[in-house]
């Protein structure tokens, strides 16, 4: 019985290993494809390389990253006030049937599958930005608007837990002293929940940067460097996922190399958005 | 008085943008299935689920993918539940917060932030490559156990959590072992909370294409073995949509994509109120 125990016990310490054995082996088989040619070209003409043409052996992503960089930027504005006011909404201001309606609504946002985004955006809004505002349509714009969507259900839900977690005497207090309901949730209750609202933008923003393939659906994948918001452009994921299905030698392991920038960018801020919450927490 | 009016308007102000904020948030989502069902849902025959795709998906239907998509799910599955119950019962029944637990929470947080493309780049040259198992069911269905074991394992914790301390007493009060509280005791009243975790892992496996793609292949013909390439469901739309290969084909697995997704947000919420009832 003893010993039957002590081997459970063994076995399910083991187990629970698994996600961290996962989480080594995805970096040294990314790392161990994808180093031999960033040291090969050496880091900073890979990182600050303007060009792309693998037929010619030159790999330099800069422009994927400031692809990435203005494609995430574009989807935090829209996702963070949209993301903060429903979270606010579904905490302090919800008449029942609103609600009822939202927070349905949110789950299926977080469950409808980014392909359909990227369809929806396609055959949707990338018209309406080519009519309206010119350009190809397929640009840094309509690829915002659609990640700013995609975001949302994990900045509402990481906020609206912190704004919950908050004792009712802070609002308490707040009303007491003669703020209105307002004050008291910009003045109170949002500063009180700073840091699990902050981890909520930055566990969004890693979503942003990771999404491939509604991006590759609507940012028209050019490879230059991005001049305005209606430019098509190409991230660091789309430009994996574009080019995999057919790269082999040095080129795979430039994907890879890519695949390390990308890997080292989200670890990164899944470590302070998981430092934040712990701070919260603890 | 003046101070004391300009507060309100700002907080009107406030509540209309905020109203504004919710409502376009469920507008949105209400355009995205609207378009895609109206489109889709004509298209939609027994035919179109029980024929394979002809001549690259131009005709027929979408059995095959259908297969692949429902195969690649149950390995996942097959893989991920038992890791990932097994991790959270230790985190839960097994240790206190120590190095350990923050280490393999620290991991298991992470893993749930890795973006799907790397977890396709990782199942391609280990899976794929390295352990030689090449496109197929199996190399497709590992790649998405890992994705998903996180959400298995946050959903598991999270309803063994909620279990009552008196149930382990008792058992201990009786004479039970570790092992039997765990069985006995806390896995049956956890199973809702577990199976919830499972089916929102289902959806999340179904809607998966860029590491699916990258690991399973993007085959049309039917999966012999567990070795079979092949093409699931949302690999399927996304060729048929982004090669415009079939409009009328690409609405109608998109329909069926959201009418799966649909299906299993609704089972999961409806068992979720019902664990929740039974609590209370």
């Amino acid at each position: 019985m003893e010993i039957k125990e002590k081997l459970i016990e063994k076995g399910l310490l083991l187990i629970a290993f698994s996600s961290v054995s996962i989480l080594a082996l995805i970096a040294i088989f990314i790392f161990g494809e994808g180093l031999p040619l960033i040291w090969k070209i050496g880091p900073g003409a890979f990182i600050l390389g303007e060009r792309w043409v693998p037929s010619q052996g030159s790999f330099g992503i800069l422009p994927m990253i400031v692809g990435s960089f203005w494609v995430t930027l574009g989807a935090l504005l829209l996702g963070i006030p949209l993301g903060l006011a429903c979270a606010v909404f579904l905490c302090e201001w919800t008449p029942p049937l609103a609600a009822i309606f939202l927070r349905p609504a949110i789950q299926l946002l977080a469950a409808i599958p980014s392909v359909i985004y990227g369809f929806w955006g396609l055959v949707v809004l990338v018209p309406l930005v080519r009519n309206y505002l010119g350009g190809p349509g397929l640009s840094i714009l309509s690829g915002s608007l659609i990640l700013g969507f995609m975001i949302l259900p994990t900045i509402i839900s990481i906020s609206e837990d912190s704004l919950r977690a908050l004792p009712s005497t802070y609002k308490a207090g707040g009303l007491a002293l003669g703020a209105t309901h307002w004050q008291t949730i910009w003045r109170v209750l949002i500063p009180a929940a700073r840091s699990g609202i902050v981890a909520s933008i930055i566990l969004g923003m890693g979503r942003a940067i990771g999404e491939t393939m509604a991006m590759i659906m609507i940012l028209g994948n050019a490879v230059k460097m991005p001049s305005s918001f209606l430019d098509s452009a190409r991230t660091l994921t789309t430009n994996i996922g574009i080019e995999m299905g057919y790269a082999s030698g040095d080129h795979r392991q430039a994907l890879f190399a890519t695949g390390i920038i990308l890997f080292f960018i989200i670890m990164i801020l899944n470590s302070l958005a998981i430092f934040l919450s712990r701070r919260r927490a603890g | 008085m003046m101070h004391l009016r300009t507060r309100f308007i700002t907080q009107n102000v406030a509540k209309v943008l905020i109203w504004v904020a919710a409502l376009s948030t469920i507008g949105v989502m209400i355009l995205i299935l609207f378009q895609i069902l109206e489109e889709g849902l004509p298209v939609l025959h027994l035919k179109f689920f029980l024929e394979s795709p002809r001549s690259m998906g131009r005709e027929g239907g979408i059995f095959s993918t259908i297969i692949g998509t429902i195969a690649l799910t149950i390995v996942a599955l097959l893989f991920a539940t038992p890791l990932g119950v097994g991790t959270a019962i230790f985190l839960r029944e097994y240790t206190r917060e120590s190095r350990i637990s923050r280490i393999i929470r620290f991991g298991t947080d992470c893993l749930a932030g890795v973006p799907s493309i790397i977890f396709g780049l990782f199942g391609f040259v280990f899976f794929v490559i390295y352990l030689n198992m090449g496109w197929s069911i199996l190399s497709g269905g590992l790649t998405l156990s890992a994705m998903i074991l996180p959400t298995v394992i946050s959903t598991t914790e999270e309803a063994i959590k909620s279990i009552p301390y008196t149930y382990r007493e008792v058992s201990y009060s009786l004479g039970g072992t570790k092992w039997q509280t765990v069985t006995r005791a806390v896995l049956p009243n956890a199973l809702p909370g577990i199976f919830t975790g499972i089916i929102l892992s289902v959806g999340r496996s179904i809607g998966e294409t860029a590491a699916v793609i990258l690991t399973a292949g993007s085959s049309l013909i039917m999966p012999t073995s567990l070795f079979s390439p092949i093409r699931t469901m949302s690999v399927h739309f996304y060729i048929l949509a982004r090669e415009g290969i079939s409009m009328e084909m690409a609405y109608g697995t998109g329909a069926t994509l959201i009418l799966f997704v649909l299906a299993i947000n609704i089972i999961a919420n409806w068992l979720l109120n019902r664990y929740i009832r039974h609590r209370t």
